[in-house]
């Protein structure tokens, strides 16, 4: 780690509990650890989503995305593969590419028009060999060019490792990361069902992006689909209507560092339940002037659940919540902001019928979903209060203290498992 | 699109700029009850980002097909939405009004709206256009369509009543 390192008082001191059930206030509004999350968790040893292949169809399409705070392009090349490369010229760090998509048969610095090919080969630059002039005595002479011993391939833009899974394109700066499914480890069979071959393999159809700008720290929205305690509770819509509440048969799987999860759901009837009781959220009495919104149709490839919304750490959710499929991207902006990105999709082939009923359905998600634009209201508010003095901690003790799955949805086992990993790789 | 030069009666012209008066003070007044009655039934009301419109993509932040589901959009931001409560205040331009030949109108104008938290600063909240489709509807003028396609791409954390 080549990072400045401040954090001069010592892990001990920043990770004062002592354990990774109270998660002190000072790692979600510190810039020292947010430095060091980037150069760890976004910039070495994990992959990061960059995008769905489908949003590049064709030959020299791209799409501008973040890993990080870093710009990075992912590409189309002639050869059908995809590239991603830092957006950031090797001559003098321009940030040259100014879409956030199009199509180009090659990328052509706007400062000294140095040239790149769409793997992020340089290849060529404008008086490399000098300018040749005529002296007033008739003579020739060469002026200026690069030094003989300056070499194209050594001068390429930034070339990121590249994993594509079921259409969904990561990547990361670290060439030594490990390989895609096993970084995945035991939620990769969720991430299949979801976008594996083993489903039955169609191509993706996109239906456009949700872009909103919250004011809090990136982890509190990994915790937010880490925690199936708040659903049932925050969640009018889910309670009410039996998407999502403490009495559903569920599911809570991570991997075998804790980094990732999956909440898995089985929607039931809703209704009048011991589980409703005293939950303020729950309104016995409400009805839909118009259910088109929940008109729900059981799609083969769930094989069961209703809902599995996957967290791939650091910058990625996943969202299959019954006919509503997105992906949901972390772009950090300081320890005390972050940009999230919805891609809503369905399927190719699909009937034109269920990709309204997805669009219908998409009312629920995004920055004024029925079911999210609280969300983000808590997330703010948690990190006001985080930042009205200096110390304190959370407490993720229900269901106890450990780590790993479990076997129902009233539990914060998933966020202590995720802090104990990231104890690990921050050494906090 | 208006011929150039063609001219819109005075009186529809009044009517429209009396009908935008009254809806924006509705949603400023956030007399939101009243608002889906500026509406026919079958209406459709959308609030889209330019990125996805540009682009020919269908999503939309609010995407509602009927009354009904703007009914259940108020109760949801009155009994089952949190959300820290803000004012809204909408500055809509000149009417861009188009006659068409089945008798409805198709009016465009742009609008801002600014958002006023408590305890904060008036900020500039959504800013975009309206593409909107209307129609005279038991004798009085309604939306049979709204589209509200802001420019901006990013909602600043998240988006509440209607525009």
């Amino acid at each position: 780690m080549n990072a400045p390192d401040k954090l001069a008082d010592g892990a001990a001191a920043v990770w004062n509990t002592g354990r990774e059930s109270r998660v002190p206030y000072r790692v979600y509004t510190d810039e020292e650890i947010y430095k060091r999350e980037l150069e760890r968790l976004f910039y070495a040893g994990h992959w990061c989503y960059v995008g769905l292949a489908a949003e590049i169809p064709n030959h020299g399409d791209f799409k501008r995305t973040f890993i990080g705070e870093r710009q990075v392009i992912m590409v189309r090349d002639a050869d059908g593969g995809i590239n991603v490369v830092e957006n950031r010229c090797a001559h003098r760090g321009v940030v040259f590419c100014q879409q956030n998509f199009g199509n180009a048969k090659d990328f052509t610095c706007p400062y000294h028009q140095w040239n790149y090919d769409l793997k992020g080969n340089l290849t060529g630059l404008p008086f490399r060999r000098g300018v040749r002039v005529k002296c007033e005595d008739g003579s020739a002479k060469v002026n200026g060019g690069m030094p003989a011993d300056f070499k194209l391939e050594d001068n390429g833009l930034a070339k990121l490792k590249v994993a594509v899974k079921g259409g969904v394109v990561f990547a990361s700066f670290d060439h030594a990361v490990e390989d895609l499914d096993s970084y995945l480890g035991e939620v990769k069979p969720w991430f299949e069902r979801a976008f594996g071959e083993g489903r039955d393999g169609r191509g993706l159809k996109i239906l456009g992006y949700s872009r909103q700008r919250i004011p809090g720290n990136w982890k509190l929205m990994q915790e937010n689909i880490k925690d199936p305690y708040h659903p049932g509770l925050l969640h009018t819509w889910f309670v009410t209507f039996g998407l999502w509440r403490a009495d559903q048969r569920s599911e809570m799987v991570t991997d075998r560092h804790g980094r990732h999860g999956a909440m898995v759901g089985y929607r039931n009837s809703g209704g009048r339940a011991d589980v409703t009781q005293g939950v303020s959220s729950f309104k016995e009495h409400m009805k839909l002037q118009d259910e088109r919104v929940l008109d729900v149709v059981p799609e083969a490839w769930w094989n069961g659940p209703t809902a599995c919304m996957q967290t791939i750490f650091p910058s990625l959710i996943i969202q299959h919540n019954v006919n509503s499929v997105s992906t949901r991207q972390i772009i950090p902006l300081g320890p005390n902001a972050f940009d999230f990105v919805w891609t809503h999709f369905g399927f190719a082939d699909e009937p034109e019928e269920m990709t309204r009923r997805r669009l219908r359905q998409a009312n629920l998600f995004g920055p004024a979903g029925y079911v999210s634009a609280d969300d983000g209201e808590v997330v703010e508010l948690s990190q006001d209060g985080f930042l009205q003095r200096e110390g304190g901690n959370t407490v993720c003790e229900l269901d106890g203290t450990g780590t790993g799955g479990a076997p129902h949805n009233v539990t914060e086992t998933l966020i202590r498992g995720m802090y104990a990993y990231y104890r690990k790789v921050m050494e906090l | 699109m208006n011929a150039p030069g063609k001219l819109v009666a005075v009186e529809l012209r009044y009517a429209l700029e009396d009908l935008y008066a009254r809806y924006v003070k509705c949603l400023d007044d956030a007399a939101f009850d009243a608002w889906p009655e500026f509406f026919t039934e079958d209406c459709r009301y959308t609030i889209r980002s330019r990125e996805n419109h540009d682009r020919g993509y269908p999503l939309a932040l609010l995407d509602f097909e009927s009354r009904g589901m703007l009914k259940d959009r108020v109760f949801g931001i009155t009994q089952t939405l949190y959300h820290q409560p803000y004012h809204q205040r909408h500055v809509v331009g000149p009417l861009l009004v188009c006659p068409g030949d089945d008798g409805s109108i198709t009016v465009e104008a742009s609008y801002a709206v600014f958002r006023t938290k408590q305890n904060e600063l008036s900020e500039v909240f959504n800013v975009g256009r309206y593409v909107d489709v209307v129609v005279e509807d038991a004798g009085a003028l309604k939306f049979r369509e709204k589209r509200c396609i802001y420019d901006g791409a990013l909602i600043p954390n998240s988006l509440i009543y209607p525009i």
